[in-house]
Formats: C-alpha cells, sequence, structure tokens
C-alpha cells in the first residue's frame, strides 16, 4: 500500500454567511476556484497535475449545483483535463474529501488529487435543497427526525452539560480564536481572497468577536420554541430518550456555529509524486473512518469516528497531541471531552467555528489545514481531526507529521 | 332490491338514488358499489342524458363503508391478501374517477357530462368520498347532518380517494383536521371550511341540484387538479412553505401518536408521495398504503375491538335473549355525590325521570346542580340548548324522602363505598320501591354478593360500576353477584344503552374486570420507583404504549390516600399471600410525606398553584436514588403491559370475564389500555401466545411469581392458538 501525503494546505478567510457578509459578493463557483488557484500557484500544478478534484460541497443546489467540482476546475487554471467530483458528507464534506482523495492515493487508483471544499452559505442557503430525512413522513417517522439544533440539546441533557458550561465553552472558543488571529497562527494556509482586478476583499477570519458570560447568558435559547410548541419536536426526542424527562434547552447563536462562506484546499499525493515534483510532503495521512450512529442525537459520531480512526491506526487516545473536534455545538466537543477524558489545552487550541464560522463544505478540510499548521507551529507530531455530521453520523483523520 | 336505483327524468338528469333495502342508514358494500358503475356506466352512454346526480333515499346521504368488507376482501385474496385488497382499492378508485372524469376528453377536458351530489343529511366516510369524485356537492340545510372522514377513529383513513382529494382541494395543513382527527361539520361549517358547494334548504335540493346539472358548462365540471397549471395549496413538499409543513407534519403526528397508530402514518406518507406526481399516480400510491394499513395487524384489530365489537357489545351481544324490554322509565339514584350526581344527568339527559336522593337536601340540591352548571357549560360551548337544560332538569326531583323512590323500575345505589351504609341504604329503599324494581350498586372495589346479603331479593340485585366522570366515561361494568337473575342483568344493559355507554358484563370477584387490571398497572410502577427506574423512563415507557397517562400521573390523579387504603384493605383481606409489599413501602413513605397526588398540589409530580402538573418531584431521587444500569425501555413496557394483560387473562381463565370482547372493548373504553393494540387479547394474539409465555417466563424468573405464565396462556402457546380463534364460538353464539 502506498502512504499519502499532505503536500500543501490553503483556504480562504471564512466570511460572515449572511447578505452583509464581506464574502456575500463573490460566487461559490469563484471562490472555489480561488482556493484551487492558491494551491496550484504555491505548488506549480500544471498541465494534468492530479488525478481528481474531490470537493466537498453540502448545498448542492443553484449556483452550487450541476456538479460544482467540475465547474470549479473550469471556472479555475487548472487543466481541463483534471476533472472533478463534488461530495456531500454533510458537516464532514471536506474531511471526506481528503480522506477519500488520501484513499485513493493508498490503493494506487492515482498519484495525487486536490481535495477540500466550498459553502456559499450566504448565497446558498443551508437547507434549500430540500431533503427526504426532514420531510417523508416515514422516513423522518423511522428515524426519529429532530433538526440538528434539538439534537445538540439532548447532547447536553442527557450528558449533563448546562448552560453555564456550554457558554463557558464558547467564550473560551472566541478568546482563543482572537488570541490565534492575533498571533498570526493561520497565515501558512490562509490566503486573501481579492476581485478580478486583484482588489484584496477579505483577508481574515471576520466573524470573531468579543464575548463574555454574561452577554451570552442575555441570548435566548434558538431552539427551544420548535421543541416545546410548534412543531413540538421534544416530544420526539423524548420518544428516542425516553429516560429523560424533559430538553434542556441552552444551544443559541453565541454557542453554536456560525453561519459562514468559505472554501479550502489540499493537495495530497504519493511519496514519488513529491519527488518528481520537487516538492516537499508536510504531513502523512495515518488512517481515516466514518462511521453511522443514532440519526436522532445525530451530533455524536466524533467519539465512534474517533474509536475507529485509533484502531485503524493501531492507536491510544493518549498518542494524540492535538485534537481538532468541529464546533458544530458547544455541547459536541463537551461530549468528546467527557468521553475520552481529553484536555482542552489540546483540543481545538485557535478556537473553532464557533467564533470563526462553519461554511459546511468547507470546514473538514479548513480544521485539518489548521491542525496541521498548529502541529507545525508547536512543533508537535501526530493530530487528529473530527466532525459530527448530520443524520446522524461521524469522520475522523489522524495525521503525522513527516 | 338493489341498493342505487336509475332513473332519467324529462329533462334528461338522471337521477342515482342510494336507498339500501331494510337498512335506515345507507352503508356501502362492493356489490353496490358496481351497481352505481354500471347506473355511471348507463347515464354517460345515453345521448338523452344531460347529466347525473347521485343522493339518497333515506334522511341522510351515507354512513360509510360496511367495515366488514375490508376484512372480507383480505380474506377473499386467498395467498396473497395484500394484492386482494389492492386490487379491490383500485377498482374502487377506477368507478369514483370515473365519476370524476365523467366522459371528457384527456386532453381537452372537453365533453364530459355534470355529476351532482345532492345530500339530504349526514355523509360520512365513503358517505363523502363519493361526493368529493362528483363536480359539485350540495347539502340540506339540515343542522344536525355531519359530514367527514372519521376513519382515523378506528384505525385506518380514507382510502377511497378521500385523502387525495381533500388534500388537493384545500391543502395539506387545511385538510389535517379533517384527515388526521377525523373532524366532522354540520354543512354550514362545512361549506364555510370548503369540503361542500352549496347549502340549500332541504326541500330545494333535488331543484337546485337539477339546475346545476342543466345549466353546467365543461369548465364548471374540471376539477383543479385536472386542469392546467395546477399548484397544490400551501405549497407540495418540496416547495419552500409546503417543505416546513410536511416537515411539521411529521413531527406533530409522531408525537401525538407516539408511533404506535400505523394509520395517521400511513396517511401521512400516502398525502407527501401523492402530493408530488400526477392525481391518478396519487390515487395508485394511497392505495398502497391504505392496503398496507389494512394489513397491519393493529388496525385489524382495531376495527374489530372499536367498531364491530364495541357495536356488538352496544346492541346487546352479551344481553339474555328470552328477557322483555327492560327500558328504564324511572330511576333512583342513592346518594348525590360527584358519581350520583354524574349518573342523575346522563340518565336525565336519556330522558329518564330521576329521583336523587341524599341524607340532607343541601346534599340532594348541590347533586342536582351538578346537571345545572354542566348543561350551562354546554349551551356556552353552543352544544345544548336553553330549552334542552330545562328539559332535562325537569326531570330530576332532588330529595330526601324514601318515598319518592316509588314507582322506580331502576334504582343505583351510589353512596360511600362502605358495606354498613350500603346496607343499610338497601334495606330502606326496598321498603319502599316495588317488587319488580331492580337494585343496581355502583360499586368499583366491593363485592356484589357480599352487598346482596342486604337485599331481600338477590336475584334483582346487580352491580353497575361506573367510571369517573361518569359523563365523560364511555364504559359501565356490569357485575353479576352469586345469585343475580337474567332479568337484572338484562336491567343493567337496557339502562347502559338508554344512556348511550359501552356495557360489559362480568362475574362478582375482587375489584372485578377493570381495576383487577389498572391496579397492578399502577402497582408495577410503585415497584419500579421502589427499584430505582428513572420515574421519566417508567412515565414515558407507557405512553409510548399509547397509555394516555403513565402510572405515576394516574396515582396522582386517583389520589395516593386512595392508593394507601386499597393497599391497607388488600392486605388485611389476604393476610400472608399478600404480594405486594414492596408497591406499599412507596405508597406509605408517599403517604407520610403528605404527598397525595393532584389534590394535594403534590404527588409524584409537582404541580402549581392553579394544579397544574410541572413536573416530576425531584425530592423522589433522594429517597429512591437512580439506579446506576437503567433497564432497557422496551423491558419497562413488557412489565407494564404483562401486569395488566395478565389480569385480563385470568380473569378469563376465572370466568369473571365471559368474553375476550368485552375485555378488549372495556380495557380500551375503561381506562384507556392502548387503544391501537385493540385490547389485552388482542396484543396477545398480535404478538402470539409462544412468544408472550417466554416473555413471561423471563419476567417472572427475574421479577416474581405475578409473571407467572397463565396456563391457559400456556396451553394456547402449545397449540399455536389465538384468543380469537379459541373462543370464537363465544362470538357467534353472541
Amino acid at each position: 500500500m502506498n502512504e499519502a501525503y499532505i503536500y500543501d494546505a490553503v483556504r480562504t478567510p471564512r466570511g460572515k454567511g449572511k447578505k452583509d457578509g464581506t464574502l456575500h459578493e463573490v460566487p461559490a463557483v469563484r471562490l472555489s476556484a480561488l482556493a484551487l488557484n492558491a494551491l496550484k500557484e504555491r505548488n506549480n500544478l500544471d498541465g494534468h497535475a492530479v488525478e481528481d478534484v474531490i470537493w466537498g460541497n453540502v448545498t448542492q443546489v443553484g449556483e452550487q449545483g450541476a456538479c460544482l467540482a467540475r465547474s470549479a476546475v473550469l471556472y479555475s487554471d487548472l487543466d481541463e483535463r483534471i476533472p472533478g467530483v463534488s461530495i456531500n458528507r454533510f458537516c464532514a464534506s471536506g474531511l471526506e474529501a481528503v480522506n477519500m482523495a488520501a484513499n485513493q492515493v493508498r490503493g494506487g487508483a492515482g498519484d495525487a488529487f486536490i481535495a477540500g471544499g466550498v459553502e456559499s452559505m450566504s448565497r446558498v442557503p443551508m437547507g434549500s435543497d430540500g431533503g427526504a430525512i426532514a420531510a417523508d413522513p416515514f422516513l423522518a417517522m423511522k428515524t426519529y427526525f429532530v433538526p440538528q439544533g434539538i439534537s445538540s440539546d439532548i447532547i447536553a441533557t442527557k450528558y449533563g452539560f448546562s448552560r453555564d458550561d456550554v457558554d463557558g465553552y464558547a467564550v473560551e472558543s472566541q478568546k482563543r480564536a482572537a488570541a490565534a488571529r492575533a498571533d498570526n497562527r493561520f497565515a501558512k494556509s490562509l490566503f486573501t481572497v481579492r476581485d478580478q482586478n486583484g482588489i484584496a476583499i477579505l483577508d481574515r477570519d471576520e466573524m470573531i468577536r468579543e464575548t463574555d458570560m454574561q452577554s451570552l447568558g442575555g441570548l435566548t435559547p434558538s431552539f427551544k420554541a420548535m421543541g416545546e410548541q410548534m412543531p413540538g419536536f421534544d416530544a420526539v426526542a423524548l420518544m428516542k430518550y425516553p429516560d429523560l424527562e424533559r430538553i434542556n434547552h441552552v444551544h443559541h447563536a453565541g454557542n453554536s456555529s456560525g453561519i459562514a462562506d468559505g472554501a479550502a484546499a489540499m493537495l495530497i499525493g504519493n511519496k514519488e509524486y513529491g519527488e518528481r515534483n520537487g516538492l516537499k510532503p508536510r504531513a502523512r495521512i495515518r488512517a481515516t473512518s466514518r462511521v453511522g450512529t443514532d440519526p436522532t442525537i445525530m451530533l455524536t459520531g466524533p467519539v465512534p469516528a474517533t474509536e475507529r480512526v485509533l484502531a485503524a491506526a493501531g492507536m491510544q487516545i493518549g498518542d494524540i497531541d492535538l485534537f481538532e473536534v468541529n464546533e458544530a455545538f458547544a455541547s459536541v466537543v463537551l461530549r468528546f471531552l467527557q468521553y475520552f477524558n481529553a484536555d482542552h489545552d489540546k483540543t481545538n487550541v485557535n478556537g473553532g467555528a464557533i467564533a470563526m464560522g462553519h461554511p459546511l463544505g468547507a470546514t473538514g478540510a479548513v480544521i485539518l489545514s489548521t491542525l496541521l499548521d498548529e502541529l507545525e507551529r508547536s512543533d508537535k507530531e501526530t493530530g487528529l481531526a473530527t466532525l459530527c455530521i448530520g443524520s446522524g453520523m461521524g469522520a475522523a483523520t489522524i495525521i503525522e507529521r513527516v | 332490491m338493489t341498493d342505487f336505483t336509475y332513473a332519467v327524468d324529462d329533462e334528461g338528469v338522471a337521477i342515482i338514488t342510494w336507498d339500501c333495502p331494510g337498512k335506515s342508514m345507507n352503508v356501502l358494500s362492493f356489490d353496490a358499489l358496481r351497481v352505481l358503475d354500471s347506473h355511471v356506466d348507463s347515464a354517460l352512454a345515453d345521448d338523452v342524458v344531460k347529466g347525473v346526480i347521485i343522493t339518497s333515499g333515506k334522511k341522510d346521504f351515507a354512513g360509510g363503508m360496511d367495515l366488514n368488507v375490508l376484512a372480507k376482501l383480505k380474506a377473499d385474496a386467498g395467498d396473497d391478501p395484500a394484492k386482494g385488497v389492492f386490487d379491490g382499492v383500485m377498482q374502487m378508485h377506477a368507478i369514483l374517477r370515473k365519476i370524476e372524469r365523467a366522459g371528457m376528453d384527456a386532453k381537452t377536458n372537453k365533453g364530459g357530462k355534470p355529476i351532482a351530489c345532492a345530500m339530504p343529511g349526514t355523509g360520512m366516510g365513503i358517505g363523502y368520498e363519493i361526493p368529493l369524485a362528483c363536480h359539485r356537492i350540495f347539502v340540506a340545510d339540515n343542522p344536525k347532518a355531519k359530514i367527514g372522514l372519521p376513519e382515523i377513529m378506528v384505525g385506518i383513513f380514507p382510502g377511497a380517494g378521500g385523502t387525495t382529494r381533500l388534500v388537493r382541494k384545500m391543502g395539506a395543513m387545511a385538510a389535517a383536521p379533517y384527515l388526521l382527527e377525523g373532524k366532522s361539520l354540520a354543512p354550514a361549517k362545512a361549506k364555510a371550511a370548503g369540503m361542500i358547494d352549496e347549502v340549500v334548504p332541504a326541500d330545494q335540493l333535488m331543484e337546485t341540484a337539477r339546475a346545476w346539472v342543466l345549466s353546467a358548462g365543461d369548465s364548471d365540471i374540471v376539477k383543479p387538479w385536472d386542469a392546467k397549471g395546477y399548484k397544490m395549496p400551501g405549497g407540495a413538499p418540496y416547495h419552500p412553505a409546503g417543505f416546513q409543513t410536511f416537515v411539521g407534519a411529521a413531527a406533530m403526528i409522531h408525537a401525538k401518536t407516539q408511533g404506535v397508530y400505523p394509520a395517521a402514518k400511513a396517511l401521512l406518507s400516502a398525502v407527501y408521495e401523492g402530493a408530488m406526481v400526477p392525481f391518478d399516480t396519487a390515487l395508485k400510491i394511497e392505495a398502497r398504503w391504505f392496503t398496507n394499513v389494512i394489513m397491519n395487524p393493529s388496525s385489524s384489530a382495531m376495527i374489530r375491538s372499536l367498531f364491530i365489537n364495541k357495536g356488538a357489545l352496544e346492541k346487546g351481544a352479551v344481553r339474555p335473549k328470552d328477557v322483555p324490554d327492560q327500558r328504564v322509565q324511572k330511576v333512583g339514584v342513592l346518594g348525590a355525590g360527584m358519581m350520583g350526581a354524574g349518573i342523575a344527568l346522563v340518565s336525565a339527559m336519556a330522558g329518564i325521570e330521576v329521583v336523587l336522593l341524599d341524607q340532607d337536601q343541601a346534599a340532594a340540591d348541590r347533586g342536582k346542580a351538578y346537571s345545572e352548571s354542566y348543561m350551562d357549560k354546554g349551551i356556552a360551548r353552543k352544544k345544548a340548548t336553553p330549552e334542552k337544560k330545562e328539559a332535562v332538569l325537569a326531570l330530576i326531583t332532588a330529595t330526601t324522602d324514601y318515598a319518592a323512590l316509588k314507582g322506580c323500575d331502576l334504582i343505583v345505589e351510589a353512596v360511600f363505598e362502605d358495606p354498613t351504609i350500603k346496607a343499610t341504604v338497601t334495606k330502606a329503599t326496598e321498603a319502599v320501591i316495588g317488587d319488580d324494581c331492580i337494585f343496581a350498586t355502583n360499586t368499583s372495589t366491593l363485592p356484589i354478593s357480599e352487598l346482596a346479603k342486604a337485599s331481600q331479593r338477590p336475584e334483582q340485585f346487580i352491580g353497575i360500576h361506573f367510571f369517573s366522570p361518569v359523563e365523560r366515561m364511555a364504559l359501565v361494568e356490569i357485575i353479576k353477584g352469586k345469585e343475580t337473575g337474567d332479568r337484572a342483568v338484562a336491567k343493567a344493559l337496557d339502562f347502559t344503552r338508554q344512556i348511550r355507554k359501552t356495557p360489559i358484563v362480568v362475574n362478582d370477584a375482587r375489584f372485578f374486570y377493570a381495576n383487577r387490571c389498572i391496579i397492578p398497572y399502577i402497582n408495577e410502577g410503585m415497584r419500579m420507583i421502589g427499584e430505582g427506574i428513572e420515574p421519566a423512563l417508567i412515565e414515558n415507557a407507557a405512553k409510548m404504549l399509547g397509555f394516555p397517562v403513565g402510572p405515576l400521573q394516574l396515582v396522582d390523579e386517583t389520589s395516593i390516600d386512595l392508593a394507601e387504603k386499597i393497599a391497607r384493605a388488600t392486605k388485611a383481606a389476604m393476610g400472608d399471600a399478600y404480594p405486594d409489599s414492596a408497591v406499599d413501602e412507596v405508597i406509605f413513605w408517599m403517604f407520610e410525606q403528605g404527598r397525595l397526588g393532584r389534590k394535594s398540589k403534590a404527588g409524584f409530580f409537582t404541580y402549581d398553584e392553579k394544579g397544574k402538573r410541572a413536573g416530576l418531584w425531584e425530592g423522589l431521587g433522594a429517597q429512591y436514588p437512580a439506579a446506576a444500569d437503567q433497564p432497557d425501555v422496551t423491558e419497562v413496557q413488557h412489565r407494564l403491559m404483562f401486569a395488566q394483560v395478565l389480569e385480563a387473562v385470568r380473569a378469563l381463565e376465572e370466568n369473571v370475564l365471559m368474553d375476550i370482547r368485552e375485555g378488549d372493548v372495556g380495557a380500551i373504553l375503561g381506562w384507556g389500555f392502548a387503544p391501537w393494540s385493540g385490547g389485552p387479547f388482542s396484543w396477545l394474539d398480535m404478538m402470539g401466545a409462544q412468544r408472550a409465555a417466554d416473555l413471561c417466563d423471563a419476567l417472572s424468573a427475574k421479577y416474581g411469581d405475578r409473571f407467572q405464565t397463565p396456563p391457559l396462556l400456556r396451553d394456547m402457546a402449545q397449540k399455536g392458538e389465538e384468543f380469537y380463534t379459541r373462543f370464537s364460538t363465544s362470538q357467534e353464539a353472541a
């Protein structure tokens, strides 16, 4: 079996994913192409340089429809002989793209791939692609469907995280992100999004904000009304978790991931690819995993995905130097820390999606690049990135520096 | 003799009249449907015929489908019953669709004949689905008429196009109350809701319909869903607004049905899948889901218990055959407390003269005032009129004078649950009433044969156990003492029929039938508390079985001091054999804490000042800490179920229960036993005797003798029998 290496990683800053977000004016296909071009320029990817572009993207309708991956290749400066495939593993799409690329390389189906993803949530709203999981009565009832905000509150209730716990976690995420940005820790991957004239549009993650327990304490729980009143998702949740008397609604805009626009890309290849092209591998992709879990609580996937990736790597939790656990909701990370008794000081050390936003299709590749940069900066060896995923899934990747 | 007649008038209007011979209400059978089909063919083929009116020869249009037909459809289909049902339903669709398209050209929608439905009164179920297929629905302004689709209430859903048509007519959200709750409306309201087109004076019904038929043009008879550019009101599932509707509907239905009623789920799937395809495909989808429901054992069991057998019991299935009419003219109600006041009310509402007697006049008057306030509430809600109130009150005489009981042909005694007081009252009453008068005692716990000892004519002495509140609870449990005669049974049954309740007749034994089963249900909940099982898990497990309230809420409602009293009395009666000390520990502790349930605003739950339930009492956890290992919800459910169901089986073994139909219907109506299951015996049949016996063996090994497999169930397991086959003779005999 071949080894798969990360040769480079780039990402856009994360813009606020609303109409007043700075990246709102940039179409998703251009945002994608900018990431591909950045990777091409930094690594001289001329001609038929890679086997494929595997591109994570969740809401594949409108301008993100019709195989955005191929459109992005054609929009970019890459050679037209490079195809493209859009994939959707919800929130882990960007990581799944990397994992697929790595496993293709390991299996010998190509020397190198570009993997990553994009989401312009300001332009193509989350959920605008419909979906049977929520609307098809047979499926929704079979799976005890509840929206993921309710799921995050089930986690908090079942595992005992109070409003103070989740707010406290959110305050820390903002603090870490602000410190990381001030310290320029994202500089290695981050490139400036520019217009067609070369004028800078955005050069930094724009959603980080100053916050404290008091300001968060004033926010209304986001999922209480849909849970307790119309249409009453809590009752469905309690049918799946009958040991709970009620759902404690603790999540709100301030302790959940932000809606964001952004893209990220990585160059993945085998050893010979690097040697042939004069590229130095930055990390080896040691193992990958993907799991299915209970779709109702939905967001507990990082735990079994981590156990599975550790088993695949033949490692223990203690062998990991740094963790990136996507901050979809504060309770997701708190549950991860609780289950593994993991050290918060080793986890999401530069903040996460609560502070900087979660552009769905891109985030997996974003946090993996953040992990790689931080391993290098702090001179550590092994990192693990994992995300919870809609409809009850999880994915994880272990990388180690070479 | 045919259910539909056909005639063409001078103006060329074909009149198809539905008039089932020998019945007061039209009910549709498959044979009749074929007759209707041939009449429609005749009308469409005959050039003289310009249009059609479908009407009824009775005061109402139609009551619905003969539900026995569905069972027959399944039985007749041999080794592929699902195919038989599906094909039968598709035939029905074809006929109704023929009416709807009325010979018009498939592409141009031109050349069809107008078909109106003229309804003199009520149209329910298929009696509204046929009109829905017509081009215009006229209903007489009969305020007593009801228009609706009640199928969901017996465990199925409108499967003759009613679901697909109503949703396309008004949108999924607007149609929900009629499809998912079976809500029916009087004509004026039905018109306002868009269910029907016109309400006309009864004597102008036919002429209005005829005028419309003769004047209707091509565009008047094309259904919106057959016209170009049709869009579903409120949005189809992947329209932004429609998406929210469907996501919300799935969650609401799931929560409301606790996932145990197949019909509502299937209905919603039919609506969802049907909304995204052309009309004829939608009908096929509706037929597939309808077949799926008919094939579900829960639906068969619900139809059997809630429709067929409930109806049979109400019509006197278990009444002694040879006793002449025993309808009550004048009833004496002894004791004007909550039960007595309720019994007086329902009797007077049925037009029976009532003597309501209590020891002091103020108490008797209070009892009568209950009827007054009940009728006032009815008037406020427009369910009653001041005239009806006057009539009801005029029938009730509140008194302290035993002599007023003279002329009563039935006495219902409802004084305190104390044998001494009851004996005194019995004697005082028998001193004044006539020789023919039947004496009934309303008791929920005292053995009838013991109480009968105070009577000089025990063959005329019987138990009638009403449930509280009397005016709301549909079941009446009639208890035969050792010496109770047939006339007393017939009297109690005829009285029950007059007050429009559903009777079951059982033999005398401790707690009779209903309470015999309910008490172990509560007790099992108490035991689980003692074992440290999460209270929320106990309550949720019960609700997910389809019980209206969990055991903890139930004991809070009925009060903990009553549970304490019953426990002490039972213990005294049983002595060393008493098996429920583990239950008592919890009950007695709660009693000592002064947490007596809702009435003291403190029980297993906490309550606000108004008595509204807030949440489970956290103090319970201090006394009975949650065990580290919590059982699977299924195990909790099996304990709660078998605690009741095995008592039902034992009641049958001991001949307390004489007919499994009564056991099933009584359980659903008496204490809300999982209606989706069709009752305890249907539930066991669905599970299979062998599996039930295996589960009991496992439960008794783990939790004790109360779960021991009864010999009857063991025997059935060995023989591979079902209750409804083994005891089918009693069904036919009745």
